[in-house]
């Protein structure tokens, strides 16, 4: 039956088309909506209303269960004012800017290793994208072996002093470990995102270097650096904007300790649920919400403007 | 030096498959000398992003005895079993890797669906304020991460009966959406109406046409949206251990805890089951890496 329907409504659509040239009266064929009804409900019920939710409750007493009353901004005035909380957002984006640095210079030189004259060029393509794969929180327990056993014994046989002890131990050193394996794990996207780039300049501009006289050097500096900074403005906003969410890797290396001195954001927020202060760590998640708003809006207008090109 | 036979070949047999995405400049092959020393570099670096995969799979296959002793990075001798054997039953590793393909199966087919779904309505309903503010409010999500609403999604699957792999189905495919909506609808712009109306010339339903025209022109965006969805699915820890609430139904990333609070000296137990973990979504990798190429690069540049 719903067949013959939408069958009827797509002949007089098409003549409907033909007749008139444009198709500005037409109805909507019903199919349309049970096409896009599922996802319009599931994502309204699993993102929407859990976010209204949130921001709700941000602005309540609630501990997650049982009675509660409204308190305005109380939550957010609190926030402004607890160590640890700014601790954690200080930690985040310190952390999440180095990361940002060092993963875009390493996957700058590698993409441009990479596209060179090199021997074994798909094969050492194929084992740098590895990592990529690699469940976060697996290979953040397999780090932490390495820092906490390996990395010691070897730090103690070369007499490094400061290496000679857990760096994941150490509450001014293990951000350190944290950068390393999100950088190990992240380099892969920036690294293709620069391949496509630098493949995507023609040969002749080098050539035409070349002639004139540039050296090796020059030409990565004056050619590829300048031509590659589209690319690099993508790699930069998704990598922070992912790296402001970090959890799987830093739960598998520190747990966000020694103390508190590597809780994410995102950890914060989470253990706000159990240790009580659900209405508090909802108005946490909404300024943090904000930011990443802000964060998308920073990127949404570059990659407009890109895309134009 | 073992390293270097395992890199070679490990890659050997694959490379084939990423030739096309590679030739720069194809024009002059003998005008330019091979560039060793770059080699060189490029393969030590190789060499320490193998580097703890490496240990993962000697640890792994290590006695107990010799797992303790602290060397990370000699060859296992004898070679043993053992710590499969012992992974097996501890992480009781089979219910973990269904649930993990459960998940990741369900995530994968039911974002490329829905997405598709979705997507096409929209693309051909432009005109209409509905579906033109559906794609935008479909997009939120991106700006939205999970910390975010994880707390209230806790909640709510709890009260739903859904705190298990079908909740994390089910929001891990909406974090997928957005994305996986944007590079549909960017293709399907792309497609001809007119390849559309001469099959619904011949009579064909939307229904038909979408199933036998538009799903099928749409593999390439499927592929991408799908190896997105897979490696976020399979290789997630955060969103399963705050979602599923019996730990009989986790998936195989949160199970790997277990070594972090018990059985934490016995190395080889917990090594190879983290390979065990590991290994599907690399071995996935090696035979589709082309795809995955493309696909993350697409999926980068576009989104």
């Amino acid at each position: 039956m719903n067949k013959g329907v939408s069958h009827m409504s797509t002949t007089t659509l098409t003549k409907a088309m033909k007749d008139s040239g444009a198709r500005r009266k037409r109805r909507v064929e019903p199919i349309y909506y049970l096409f896009l009804l599922p996802s319009l409900v599931l994502f309204t019920l699993a993102i929407t209303v859990p976010a209204i939710i949130g921001i709700f409750f941000s602005f309540t007493d609630s501990i997650g269960i049982g009675d509660w009353e409204f308190n305005g901004f109380t939550n957010y005035i609190a926030i402004f004012g607890d160590p640890a909380i700014l601790q954690s957002y200080l930690f985040t984006f310190g952390f999440s800017t180095v990361t940002v640095i060092a993963v875009n210079v390493i996957a700058f030189l590698l993409a441009v290793g990479l596209t060179s004259r090199i021997r074994m060029k798909t094969a050492l393509r194929t084992v740098f994208v590895i990592p990529m794969v690699v469940s976060g929180i697996i290979i953040a327990y397999v780090f932490n072996f390495l820092f906490s056993n390996s990395l010691p014994s070897a730090g103690a046989a070369a007499g490094i002093p400061w290496l000679e002890t857990s760096l994941l131990a150490n509450p001014d050193l293990a951000w350190i470990a944290i950068v390393t394996v999100t950088a190990w794990q992240a380099v892969p996207g920036a690294l293709l995102i620069y391949i496509a780039g630098l493949v995507s300049i023609p040969g002749d501009v080098y050539e035409a270097a070349e002639i004139d006289g540039a050296g090796k050097l020059a030409q990565l500096l004056r050619i590829t650096a300048p031509l590659m900074a589209g690319y690099m403005v993508i790699n930069v906003i998704l990598g922070f904007k992912g790296f402001l969410n970090a959890y799987d890797i830093i739960v598998g290396l520190t747990n966000g300790g020694p103390g508190t001195s590597t809780r994410s954001i995102a950890m914060t927020v989470i253990a706000g649920f159990n240790g009580g202060d659900y209405a508090y760590q909802m108005a946490n998640a909404t300024i943090f919400f904000i930011i990443a708003i802000l964060i998308s809006l920073v990127q949404l207008s570059v990659t407009r403007g890109r895309s134009t090109l | 030096m073992p390293k270097q036979t395992t890199l070679d070949a490990g890659i050997r047999p694959a490379s084939r498959a990423a030739e096309p995405v590679n030739t720069r400049r194809p024009a002059k092959p003998a005008m330019e000398r091979i560039n060793w020393s770059g080699t060189t570099i490029l393969v030590l670096c190789a060499v320490t992003v193998l580097l703890p995969l490496y240990v993962t799979l000697s640890m792994a296959f290590k006695t107990q005895g010799q797992a303790v002793d602290g060397n990370a990075f000699s060859l296992p001798a004898p070679f043993s079993l053992d710590g499969f054997v012992q992974a097996w039953t501890l992480t009781n590793f089979p219910v973990g890797a269904a649930m993990s393909m459960l998940v990741t199966a369900g995530t994968v087919v039911a974002t490329i669906v829905l997405a598709a779904f979705a997507s096409y309505a929209i693309v051909r309903n432009w005109e209409r304020k509905l579906f033109r503010y559906s794609f935008f409010y479909l997009l939120g999500a991106m700006f939205i991460p999970f910390p975010v609403v994880a707390l209230p999604q806790i909640q709510l699957t709890g009260r739903l009966g859904l705190d298990n792999p079908m909740g994390v189905i089910l929001l891990a495919t909406m974090f997928q959406l957005s994305f996986s909506v944007l590079l549909f609808t960017a293709f399907l712009r792309s497609i001809p109406l007119e390849l559309e109306e001469s099959a619904r010339i011949d009579g064909a339903t939307t229904w038909q046409t979408f199933w036998k025209l538009i799903f099928p022109l749409l593999a390439p965006m499927s592929a991408t949206v799908g190896i997105f969805a897979f490696l976020y699915a399979w290789n997630d820890f955060m969103m399963p251990s705050l979602i599923i609430s019996d730990p009989a139904l986790q998936t195989l990333p949160v199970r790997q805890n277990l070594f972090q609070t018990q059985f934490s000296n016995n190395y080889h137990v917990s090594f190879a089951s983290y390979l065990m973990a590991m290994a599907p979504a690399i071995v996935a990798y090696l035979f589709t890496q082309r795809w995955v190429m493309a696909g993350v690069t697409q999926g980068a540049v576009k989104g």
